[in-house]
């Protein structure tokens, strides 16, 4: 097996882990501030990534900028969704919202389904077939712009929770939810503003994504199951946990699709999973309870 | 002198950094009622939950009837003999009254239906007994602290830990569940050990008390001494409790 | 035995005898189809109130019981297939196997405790995890899917699994009684006790003696081994087995949306909540049909929305409120769950 061939596998699994990494921090949010098990992750994954798709199609919209009004959409959705299904069952016992949850993914997926059948639509963009060449390495250009994007937007999210009023309001209300009450945090709506922001996440991720994978319906639960391993991984509640965990799931990914079969690479990213839950469940940088 | 039911010797708890319990030490003779008294954030409950084994002390030993029980199982420490309440009420919200109890009871009864008439005796002891079909989550806090102590009761505990059962309650209700455990004492040698803040129950029944304060503990004795004690009035009881 | 009868409400009993009269009588009225969608609605019934012993009873949500269907149905078809060994003695060969997998991920999640959520995705990790490993097994067909040979019978012979369609509904009809007696004698015994304690509060529940670990495994390990009969039916009864399809994530969600709607906990909420969909999922597709509607997605969408409805509206499921309102709960003392 050639050295420059694992190399670019690498890379390219590094750079798509990024974009994975993005998803995955939205879901950190959303579970590590509000405690939702977000089950539809990777339903809005999905939605974020036909949407990208359609915008496309009828407006010829470049993805990198179909993000913005994408993400901002899906922060609406979130915002919505999480002050008008899930607030209201906030004392409701843990599984109740799971299943709540969970309800919606399904209904998502199969509204999908329903809308674009099950064949796979991909953009076709200008650059998508281009590349940079950095030595013996060979970069998709696509892969490289996406990959950056996504760092962006992380840093941007990590600035906003450590220096704006709001991101500091929120971490406060994850960290202690009485505590934030009694200091007059009017708790429901910043848990509607992180949800609103974790969904944001995952639109832009999404518009990021179909640039690299082409786009069916199902890959939704797929997705969620990726999101929840990357953050167990990366450790629940650290922003570049999950971007470190995207990376190390996106390359083993990458490596395990080379060196044994494509649908082999899941199984990886599972026993990792497994692993982590069993030796170190506050992931690599989470904290411990 | 015979061996003490419970010994708790010289045990130690941090919570990071945070020294919850430092060194505590206490006897606590078959027979007799116990109170654990002090201001909030004295260790009390720690205490409990190490004797309970819901946490493993730092250092010390714990033994009840001459066995080592720190570091095990809170299961197993209930098959010692050990009952616990909660000091924020645990009751199966969703099975009723009865069926709560007869959880409990089937620790010492495997026959369902031996667990149910037993249950039904202590629900009837404790003036639970018309309420037993209704759900638990039906219950007043009164009432869910009597099933909670009903719950513990049935396990046919040696020892009782009560965690603040008084809290909340009318002093009508004070004075019933105070004689419910004087009772069950005299009757049937059930030793207590009470972490109480109402102090008119804690004089009504307790033999000795212990007081903890910043984890550690500060005074020992019979109510009267207790209550008199410079340390004591300085830091919890003040001039007005005397 | 007589108590449990003294003690239901005569409508009750009334209602359950025409059912079972009903019940033991439909090949003999009931076309094809019908005969097909009851097989339908008692394997969901079956496996509902399987799920339900871990879920409903000891409170341990798994969401990736498709597992235990799938290890059931490809070790006794595998056993068949490759070594001529009949369902009924492969049956015993898939309870093991589905009780070992079970165990095993008991005791990883129990031991490093871990619950809730996180026990809920280590079920589907290993689902998932299995699935893949399923389609690279060639030994069993991969993903191209392992076959059982089909033959032409005059008659039925049960043990091999082989007749005609309403044998194939007495076998399952018979799965579900058993099970449901299974599951009511179950709650009545110390076991059912420790279980619902468990679920409603496993510190209270430890508080007053109970081993948590080894009730909660004892629950696993039940509906494992309870899933596999299920498998073994599924795959002598559709004859061919894919891991896409048995292992999916799909199949999971189907299992758990009967008691859920029904209500989990309960003994008759897995069962009515499978008749409810599987009738009017079926209603839906063939209403579709008669317009000439082929859109895949639509019977799940419909599944979706009933779980958000009873979850939001009726969230202990149809079962209870219905049986409150036609005046058939129990009046026994203590225990009422039914």
């Amino acid at each position: 097996m050639p050295l420059e061939l694992v190399a670019n596998v690498t890379l390219a699994g590094l750079l798509t882990g990024l974009v994975y990494g993005l998803m995955a921090l939205g879901l950190s949010v959303i579970f590590g501030v509000v405690r939702v098990v977000n089950f539809a992750h990777g339903e809005m994954m999905t939605i974020a990534m036909y949407a990208a798709v359609v915008l496309f199609a009828a407006f010829r919209l470049d993805p990198f900028i179909a993000l913005f009004p994408v993400a901002a959409a899906f922060f609406v959705f979130g915002y919505v969704l999480q002050a008008g299904l899930i607030n209201p069952f906030i004392t409701r016992p843990e599984h109740t919202q799971f299943m709540l949850v969970l309800a919606v993914a399904i209904i998502m997926v199969n509204g999908l389904l329903m809308a674009f059948g099950p064949d796979a639509r991909n953009i076709p963009v200008d650059y998508a077939l281009e590349s940079f060449s950095i030595g013996p390495l060979l970069l998709d250009t696509v892969r490289v712009y996406a990959a950056l994007a996504a760092v962006a937007i992380a840093g941007g999210l990590f600035l906003f929770f450590k220096f704006t009023a709001t991101g500091r309001a929120i971490r406060a209300c994850a960290d202690n939810y009485l505590g934030a009450k009694v200091v007059g945090l009017d708790v429901k709506k910043y848990y509607a503003l992180t949800f609103g922001l974790g969904a944001a996440c995952v639109g832009a991720a999404g518009c990021l994504m179909v640039l690299l994978v082409d786009v069916t319906p199902l890959l939704g639960p797929g997705y969620t199951l990726l999101a929840f391993i990357i953050v167990i991984v990366g450790g629940l509640g650290s922003m570049p946990g999950a971007l470190l965990g995207g990376v190390l799931i996106g390359i083993s990914e990458a490596l395990a699709g080379l060196f044994f079969s494509p649908s082999a690479k899941s199984m990886f990213s599972f026993a990792l999973l497994i692993l982590v839950l069993l030796f170190r469940p506050q992931g690599l940088l989470g904290k411990r309870h | 002198m015979a061996e003490s039911l419970l010994s708790v010797h010289s045990v130690s708890k941090s919570f990071r950094g945070l020294r919850a319990v430092a060194e505590v030490s206490f006897d606590v003779e078959e027979g007799h009622i116990v109170a654990l008294i002090g201001p909030n954030g004295a260790g009390k409950t720690t205490c409990f939950n190490m004797i309970a084994g819901a946490f493993v002390p730092d250092a010390g030993e714990i033994r009840f009837a001459g066995q080592r029980i720190d570091g095990i199982r809170p299961d197993q420490v209930c098959l010692a003999g050990i009952g616990r309440t909660f000091q924020l009420v645990k009751p199966f919200a969703g099975l009723t009254v009865l069926d709560n109890v007869i959880v409990g009871a089937l620790r010492r009864n495997s026959q369902v239906g031996v667990a149910r008439r037993k249950a039904q005796a202590i629900l009837e002891r404790l003036g639970l007994a018309e309420k037993r079909d209704q759900p638990a989550s039906a219950l007043t806090l009164p009432d869910r602290k009597r099933l909670e102590v009903a719950r513990s009761l049935a396990t046919e505990p040696r020892l009782l830990l009560l965690d603040e059962v008084m809290a909340g309650l009318r002093p009508t209700e004070t004075d019933q569940m105070v004689a419910v455990f004087r009772g069950l004492n005299e009757e049937h040698g059930l030793t207590i050990v009470l972490i109480e803040h109402v102090m008119r129950a804690v004089m009504a029944l307790s033999r000795e008390i212990h007081v903890l304060h910043h984890g550690e503990l500060i005074a020992s004795g019979s109510p009267d001494e207790v209550v008199r004690h410079p340390a004591v009035l300085d830091c919890y009881l003040g001039e007005e409790a005397v | 035995m007589k108590a449990l009868i003294a003690a239901t409400p005569k409508r009750a009993l009334v209602l359950m005898l025409v059912l079972a009269v009903v019940l033991l009588t439909l090949p003999a009225f009931a076309n094809a189809y019908i005969l097909s969608v009851a097989v339908l609605i008692l394997y969901f019934a079956y496996l509902g109130q399987a799920w339900n012993v871990m879920m409903g009873f000891c409170g341990q949500l798994s969401l990736g019981h498709s597992l235990y269907v799938g290890i059931g149905a490809y070790v006794s078809a595998a056993l068949f297939v490759h070594f001529g060994i009949p369902p009924w003695l492969g049956i015993w060969a898939s309870v093991l196997a589905c009780m070992a997998a079970g165990a095993a991920i008991g005791v990883l999640a129990f031991r490093f405790g871990i619950g809730g959520v996180y026990f809920a995705l280590l079920t589907i990790a290993f689902a998932e995890f299995t699935r893949i490993g399923f389609d690279h097994l060639d030994w069993v067909g991969g993903s191209g899917g392992f076959f059982l040979p089909v033959t032409q019978r005059e008659f039925n012979d049960v043990l091999a699994l082989r007749g005609s369609p309403a044998m194939f509904y007495y076998v399952m009809l018979a799965l579900t009684a058993a099970a449901f007696a299974f599951c009511t004698w179950l709650l009545r015994t110390r076991i059912g006790y420790y279980w619902q304690a468990i679920r409603e509060d496993p510190d209270a529940a430890q508080a007053l003696g109970i081993n948590t670990f080894r009730y909660k495994m004892l629950a696993v390990v039940v509906s494992a081994g309870m899933s596999a009969f299920a498998g073994v039916f599924f795959a002598f009864y559709y004859n061919n087995l894919f891991p896409e399809q048995i292992f999916s994530m799909s199949r999971s969600i189907e299992i758990i949306l009967g008691p859920i709607i029904g209500g989990t906990g309960t003994l008759f909420g897995p069962i009515l909540g499978a008749v409810v969909l599987t009738v009017l999922a079926d209603g839906i597709t063939e209403l579709m049909a008669v317009f000439g509607w082929e859109i895949p997605g639509v019977k799940q969408v419909f599944y979706g929305t009933c779980m958000l409805v009873v979850i939001v509206f009726l969230p202990n499921g149809i079962w209870p409120t219905l049986a409150r309102r036609l005046g058939l709960e129990h009046r026994e003392e203590g225990h009422h769950n039914g």
